[in-house]
């Protein structure tokens, strides 16, 4: 019997290590030898962790216990282990089996079901098969023309064919060519590599090494967000496993061919994405872009032919070489192949991580999937693409998830963060952080992303802040054409699409902030008024907790709160026991 | 500047603050071309911070302008000019935290040790970092409070969680000071 732990961060993060420990000491206690305790990556179910499958001596999957907190374990020991008899009520239910069931796991076929930590599992389930095919019964053209015939496209964000990319770097001759892996999941809301690395980082690997094969590159770099600790130790682990086993290193498997990988830990620098800005950071120089062509494929990391893609891209490789580019290419829309995973995160009921055939609407990842919206609260938006995407309103959930149909609406595919927003989110404000992040995060280097994004930003913190003024959309309008034909590279072209799209389909929230004063979405604080309604009791304990000493009135009378004095801090909304304050 | 973390090199209480171990760093990568971003990596590992005496000690042995090593450092967020308290609070401001509120987590942080963003408290043990995403976005929102021990990460956080956790820390922290 083996007990299987999902230590992924967000399995960590609900206390999965604690679980871990509590069957250990107990399994240990109880001297059950023939029970094994063993960790796996990330499922994708992230709101139901810590998660705990247990498989019976022939590898079937018995029950998959989901929120096993230490309290938990000793029943589970007790009458499931030992008595044989699984307990039921800790199981997943019905419902939450959709958040699977309607999902097609290409990328993350590994997640959540192997140990990330052991080669052997991996080898066991039909890994490094491809590498072998590739390094000895293909030459790199056909390898290439293979990936050309499934139709994969980068998975980063600019959606570019991976086959013209390879191709570029193999038809540039030079004594030294680089393949470098993109892992520096910068946009802030996507956890879609970071699953990868952390649950199936062979599948990278394996990945890098066909590439590698197919471009002619000897050496290889892995470009990981320092944030992500978990993800650099277990591809640590994983290269050490590799290259014992032959598939990194001098002459791999015999063919001839040499590859070998390095990790490189990124310090924090969203530009970084950009490929010309990366190659910049592996060099150890300020992360700036630089201008195209050369292409990195000509001239990247020192001088040499140099190709980057991200980690989704290569965890699809394996596949595609296996299985063939047309079995690949079944899968999604004409134009757009294959499957994307996608982080559904912000106002939604079970977040977690899906892959999905690409072409299905939007409407069923959020709310098949997703089951809908927190608190049953009303849909408004999703934000699509991180800060160089845009929000697709409610009307538009029709929208099949591929490439055309995304960029149609203004927003992007990008690496696949999607962010739900209920009715209470503001799409100024939303406007407002993602153009903090982008000024923040602007290298400096082109004028009109550097000072143009800091004055869009300041018009819109005016706009949440009820100083707003007659044409300020329009000047925002202005601003984002131009900083978009100014920038050199992507993150400055992109930089305005929050709010282009915000402007696009939710101009009325614009024009309520700044001509009456009001935020729809009762979020921006500037303009807010609290009111106590007639169902107060007089408790007096909003008035004790009123930081400003705003709020008055005798015990067991309805309270006033004086709107002179109020600073809009929420307080007394937070302690109110009888929903007597309103927030308006 | 005077270097109090590091010591110094005598153990006597000398201005010249000890470097053997960034030495040792500097002898694995000092002559690897493209290993700033490295050695500046494990030089606040090793100290905490980047002080202005290590940079001039990383110009020295590797013959790079102390200007071109500080532009590098200022470029990336995860580089820090100052020291840090024991415990640093990295706060996530990723978009699924933001639309969760971040913002109140924020400040209850601020109510509870009134720190702001890049603060340190006065008692050492606290220093409060906003971070772009820590990639944990189906528990928004969240923070990492990492310190010698390693790290530990708190999800579906609310304003009275976030302080109960920052008491429990400093309660922990006072009982191994006495």
């Amino acid at each position: 019997m083996k007990i299987l732990v999902g230590q992924g961060s967000c399995g960590v993060a609900t206390g999965a290590k604690k679980t871990a420990n509590e069957f250990v000491k107990q399994i240990t206690s109880l001297g059950l030898s023939n029970v094994i305790v063993d960790k796996t990556g990330c499922i994708g179910s992230c709101f139901l962790e810590p998660i705990v499958d247990v498989y019976n001596d022939e590898g079937n999957l018995e029950i998959r216990y989901i929120k096993v907190q230490p309290d938990k374990v000793s029943d589970i020991v007790n009458k499931h282990i030992v008595g044989g008899e699984p307990v039921w009520e800790y199981g997943i239910l019905d419902v939450d089996q959709n958040f699977l069931s309607k999902q097609k796991k290409v990328v993350l076929r590994n997640c959540g079901v192997i140990n990330p930590e052991r080669i052997e599992e991996y080898i066991a389930v039909g890994g490094y098969k491809s590498t072998e095919k590739a390094l000895t019964s293909m030459t790199p053209e056909e390898v290439i023309e293979e990936i050309k015939i499934s139709g994969l496209r980068g998975r980063g964000g600019a959606g570019f064919p991976t086959w013209f990319k390879w191709n570029a770097a193999l038809q540039n001759e030079a004594d030294q060519k680089y393949m470098v892996c993109n892992a520096d999941e910068g946009d802030p809301g996507a956890f879609m590599d970071r699953s990868v690395l952390e649950g199936d980082p062979h599948s990278l690997l394996e990945g890098m090494i066909i590439g590698a094969y197919a471009m002619g590159a000897s050496e290889g770099v892995i470009y990981v967000r320092a944030e992500y600790p978990l993800a650099i130790a277990r591809l640590e682990t994983a290269m050490e496993q590799a290259r014992e086993k032959g598939y990194l290193g001098k002459n791999i498997m015999g063919s001839g061919f040499s590859f070998d990988l390095r990790i490189k830990a990124g310090a924090g620098a969203f530009v970084c994405g950009e490929e010309t800005a990366l190659i910049a950071s592996l060099e150890g120089e300020r992360g700036m872009p630089r201008l195209k062509p050369p292409f990195p494929a000509q001239k990247g990391f020192w001088q040499r032919p140099t190709n980057i893609n991200n980690v989704e891209t290569f965890a699809n490789v394996p596949f595609i070489i296996s299985n063939g580019g047309e079995t690949f290419g079944a899968m999604g829309t004409e134009k757009s192949k294959g499957t994307k995973v996608f982080a559904l995160a912000g106002k939604i009921k079970k977040g977690g991580l899906v892959e999905v055939p690409m072409g299905l609407p939007l409407k069923d990842v959020i709310f098949e999937i997703g089951g809908g919206i927190k608190n049953d609260k009303k849909f408004k938006a999703v934000q699509m693409g991180g800060p160089s995407g845009g929000c697709i309103p409610a009307d538009l959930i029709d929208t099949p998830v591929d490439y055309e149909s995304i960029t149609k609406t203004g927003a992007i595919v990008g690496s696949g963060g999607m962010i739900v927003m209920d009715e209470n989110t503001c799409m100024v404000d939303m406007a407002r952080y993602f153009l903090d992040f982008t000024k923040k995060e602007s290298c400096g280097k082109c004028n009109y992303c550097r000072i143009g994004t800091k004055r869009m930003l300041e018009i819109l913190e005016r706009i949440t802040r009820g100083e707003g003024k007659d044409g300020d959309i329009e000047l925002l309008e202005e601003l984002a054409q131009k900083v978009k034909d100014g920038s050199m590279c992507g993150l400055g072209q992109t930089a305005p699409n929050p709010i282009l799209t915000t402007i696009r389909y939710f101009r009325n929230e614009y024009e309520d902030h700044i001509y009456n004063h009001k935020c729809t979405a009762h979020s921006c604080k500037e303009l807010l008024t609290f009111t106590i309604k007639d169902n107060c009791t007089g408790c007096t304990l909003c008035a004790r907790k009123c930081p400003v000493k705003a709020i008055t009135g005798k015990v067991k009378e309805k309270h006033l709160i004086d709107q002179e004095l109020c600073i809009k801090c929420g307080k007394c909304e937070e302690v109110c026991r009888f929903d007597a304050v309103l927030r308006d | 500047m005077k270097l109090v973390d590091s010591g110094c090199c005598c153990g006597e209480g000398c201005e010249k603050p000890d470097f053997s171990q960034l030495a040792t760093v500097l002898e694995a990568y000092g002559n690897i071309p493209g290993s700033l971003i490295t050695i500046l990596q494990k030089a606040q590992d090793i100290y905490g911070y980047l002080s202005i005496d290590a940079i001039n000690y990383i110009s020295e042995k590797t013959g790079l302008m102390p200007a071109h090593i500080y532009g590098v450092a200022t470029f990336y967020t995860q580089f820090r000019l100052s020291p840090i308290g024991k415990n640093l609070i990295m706060l996530c401001k990723g978009t699924a935290c933001h639309v969760n509120g971040a913002d109140m987590i924020e400040e209850a942080i601020t109510e509870e040790l009134s720190i702001g963003d890049g603060e340190t408290t006065e008692d050492g043990i606290f220093t409060l970092n906003n971070v772009a995403c820590l990639g944990c976005c189906s528990l928004a929102p969240v923070m990492m409070i990492k310190n010698h021990d390693g790290d530990e990460t708190y999800g579906n956080l609310t304003k009275d969680m976030v302080k109960s956790i920052l008491r429990e820390v400093k309660t922990r922290e006072q009982e191994v000071e006495q």
